[in-house]
């Protein structure tokens, strides 16, 4: 398999994760919510993937079991943020910690649990397309859900009244509220509906990418994804796009490796935030003017006096 | 595993300040540096002590490193009826282990098990702080003097290592093997290098492919380091990480064997488990404590960079259990090999050449163990470079 192709497919591969977490982050930031604790819930979804799917003996009750969890933990977060007034940076920290907490708590006993894992599926007829079908459709169903998941969050966020609501909510709250919305439900929703995205992308992680539970072992993913929101200025297509780069580039280092190329993996690792620096400076003016008017309200409360 | 890991850590070395905190409030003053405690004292080095500490840098429960140790702080307490085992998890590998170590010495703690490579530092203070307690620290090197009261122990990884690297080098079809790792630290360096030396006393044509993963615990990374070590046609994926399971289930899944490390995962892979390595602390643990318990600490074996392999005693890092498809005659050779390392030989007897063709050990010399812990680059057949920082 040459380099490059080596390097696609492990980017959709390692980068559908990421992409989950992203798009849910996405919805809730286009509601006006940052939800810094998506690391949290992409735990939760994890373990609750791992540990569900093993008791179960189903692995897809496990997938919605990790959806359910890594929503609940975002349900805490925009409870505390929207009816108890918390402040959206800190309190995402928070419920990071208590994700991470939680999860290696009671997450000890599922270290070795047998769970059926979801198998990479090629899809017949697609997966013989040069180049696309092994990059695309030679994968696990959930990252083929992660397909999906995308035009969905577009046409729901830009085409439905649904997310005119959810852009309303994070453009003006007092607006919706003016025409008889409850925007904070709305806002509530969106933070939830993104906890289970995140929870999704866990349990990519957990029961098809690397089989494995172990406590902590997002390693900074819901970070990632975070970035790429931003890198992505909250456009769905953009944020598959950002999400895939960051997949690449994690994928580079090993590629390169098994090749004999010695590279330095901490360079390597420090690419995505590099990337997301640069398009911060290049681009920083014209994203912040694009980005919901509420989100702007939390960066210049939580810049103090 | 030494590990830098963990924002969890972190979390229980917090918690674990509040309640060291807490706990020398309510008792009696903790004995300082400034150490006038030698003089109430005359006792050597742990003599008699009623309690054993025990620090782990991760959880008891992974399935791997500290969870071996932590079953050989189990069978200290089995072994000593009336001996009170203190354990802590979680413990960084920095100054909160010190203050975690001095909370068990201030409950009457005088012998202290530092399990991982980073307690090293922490470990020397407690020593110096605490003239009547013997410090012993798992896996790391100290350079120079060593007190009365302090020192290292560990097994020779590299010994079994070795023979699972002969069984590995007759297994192999397309003679590639594959190597993940974690950081290119002394140890691992001697692992990946005996794992090739071994294929290749069997296999001339056997190459070790190495991919670090830059973390003791990223089963994403694993995941993609296993995978592009398939795609480069390796058959045979061995690993040094914390958390094992990833790779053993990716190489399953993609066809290839399996040799373990840490714990015996041979259920992970029916098809293509081979051998592995793996801990069994007891008889060690428990024969420091009985030395440092009579008063004998000082000056024994305990008392320097103890090293325990094939040829000076039982090693506590022993072969896993072979998988179906390990034929006679490579068992044969892995016991052949055994006794000769057993003798006067060893996984590294000379000629052993670098990477870059140099010299290591030269023809016919067999090097002791702290001549082969210096040895700081791969040797030939290895595939890949070790990274620069």
């Amino acid at each position: 398999m040459s380099l490059a192709l080596e390097v696609a497919t492990g980017a959709v591969r390692g980068g559908t994760s990421i992409l989950f977490a992203a798009l849910g982050e996405t919805v809730a930031e286009r509601a006006g919510v940052i939800n810094l604790g998506t690391e949290g819930s992409m735990l939760c979804g994890a373990l609750a993937a791992f540990a569900i799917g093993a008791e179960t003996g189903s692995t897809w009750v496990g997938v919605g079991a990790a959806a359910v969890a890594g929503g609940a933990l975002a349900a805490l977060h925009a409870y505390l943020v929207l009816r108890r007034g918390a402040n959206q940076l800190a309190n995402g920290l928070v419920i990071l910690f208590l994700g991470l907490g939680l999860t290696s708590l009671f997450g000890g006993d599922y270290v070795q649990a047998d769970v059926a894992l979801l198998q990479p599926w090629a899809v017949p007829g697609l997966s013989s397309i040069p180049w696309l079908g092994d990059i695309f459709f030679d994968q696990d169903p959930l990252t083929y859900l992660s397909y999906l998941a995308v035009p969905v969050c577009w046409w729901v966020l830009f085409r439905s009244r649904w997310g005119l609501l959810v852009r309303g909510a994070g453009e003006r709250v007092e607006v919706l509220d003016t025409y008889g919305h409850p925007a904070s439900l709305v806002q509530f929703a969106a933070v939830v509906v993104g906890g289970m995205l995140a929870g999704l992308g866990g349990a990519q992680l957990s029961v098809a990418y690397t089989g494995a539970w172990f406590e902590n072992m997002t390693q900074g993913r819901g970070f990632i994804a975070v970035a790429v929101v931003i890198f992505a200025s909250r456009q769905p297509f953009r944020v598959a796009a950002g999400a895939y780069l960051f997949g690449a580039a994690l994928a580079l280092s090993p590629a390169l490796q098994a090749r004999g190329v010695a590279i330095n993996q901490f360079a390597l690792d420090a690419i995505p935030y590099a990337v997301t620096l640069v398009v911060l400076v290049a681009f920083g003016r014209r994203q912040a003017a694009e980005a919901p008017e509420g989100l702007r309200k939390v960066f210049e409360i939580s810049a103090g006096p | 595993m030494p590990s830098t890991r963990r924002t969890l850590a972190a979390l229980g070395a917090a918690l674990s300040l509040v309640l060291g905190a807490c706990s020398s409030n309510d008792g009696t003053t903790a004995s300082t540096s400034d150490g006038d405690s030698s003089s109430e004292s005359a006792s050597a080095p742990g003599e008699g002590s009623t309690k054993v500490g025990f620090i782990f840098v991760g959880p008891k429960d992974d399935y791997g490193y500290n969870q071996a140790a932590y079953e050989g702080s189990q069978a200290v307490a089995e072994e000593f009826g009336d001996m009170e085992v203190l354990t802590a998890e979680n413990v960084p590998e920095d100054d909160s282990a010190v203050r975690i170590m001095q909370g068990m010495i201030d409950k009457g703690a005088k012998i202290i098990f530092a399990t991982s490579y980073g307690h090293l530092d922490p470990a020397r203070k407690i020593a110096e702080a605490n003239p009547d307690v013997a410090v012993v620290q798992q896996g790391n090197f100290i350079e120079g003097d060593i007190p009365d009261n302090l020192g290292t122990y560990f097994g020779t990884v590299y010994e079994p290592v070795y023979l699972a690297g002969i069984a590995a080098g007759k297994a192999t079809k397309s003679n590639k093997l594959g190597y993940v790792y974690a950081f290119p630290i002394p140890q691992t360096i001697n692992n990946i290098n005996a794992f090739q030396l071994g294929a290749q006393s069997v296999n001339p044509a056997a190459e070790t492919y190495v991919v670090n993963t830059s973390n003791w615990c990223d089963p994403a990374k694993q995941a993609e380091a296993t995978k592009s070590l398939l795609g480069q046609g390796v058959d045979v994926v061995t690993q040094h990480q914390d958390c094992t399971a990833t790779v053993i289930k990716t190489a399953e899944a993609g066809g290839a064997m399996t040799v373990g490390y840490h714990a015996d995962a041979s259920s992970l892979a029916p098809e293509g488990w081979i051998t592995g390595s793996e801990w069994d602390w007891d008889a060690l643990y428990i024969d420091i404590v009985k030395t440092a318990l009579a008063g004998d600490f000082t000056g024994s074996k305990y008392n320097e960079n103890y090293r325990v392999g094939y040829k000076t005693g039982d090693n506590p890092f022993v072969q896993s259990e072979y998988g179906p498809m390990v034929d006679e005659e490579t068992k044969a050779l892995v016991e052949e090999a055994k006794a000769r390392i057993s003798g006067d030989g060893s996984p590294f007897a000379g000629p052993v050449t670098g990477q870059d063709g140099a010299t290591l050990v030269a023809d016919g010399e067999v090097p002791d163990y702290a001549t082969i812990e210096a040895i700081a680059v791969f040797v030939q057949g290895v595939v890949g470079e070790i990274p620069k920082s």
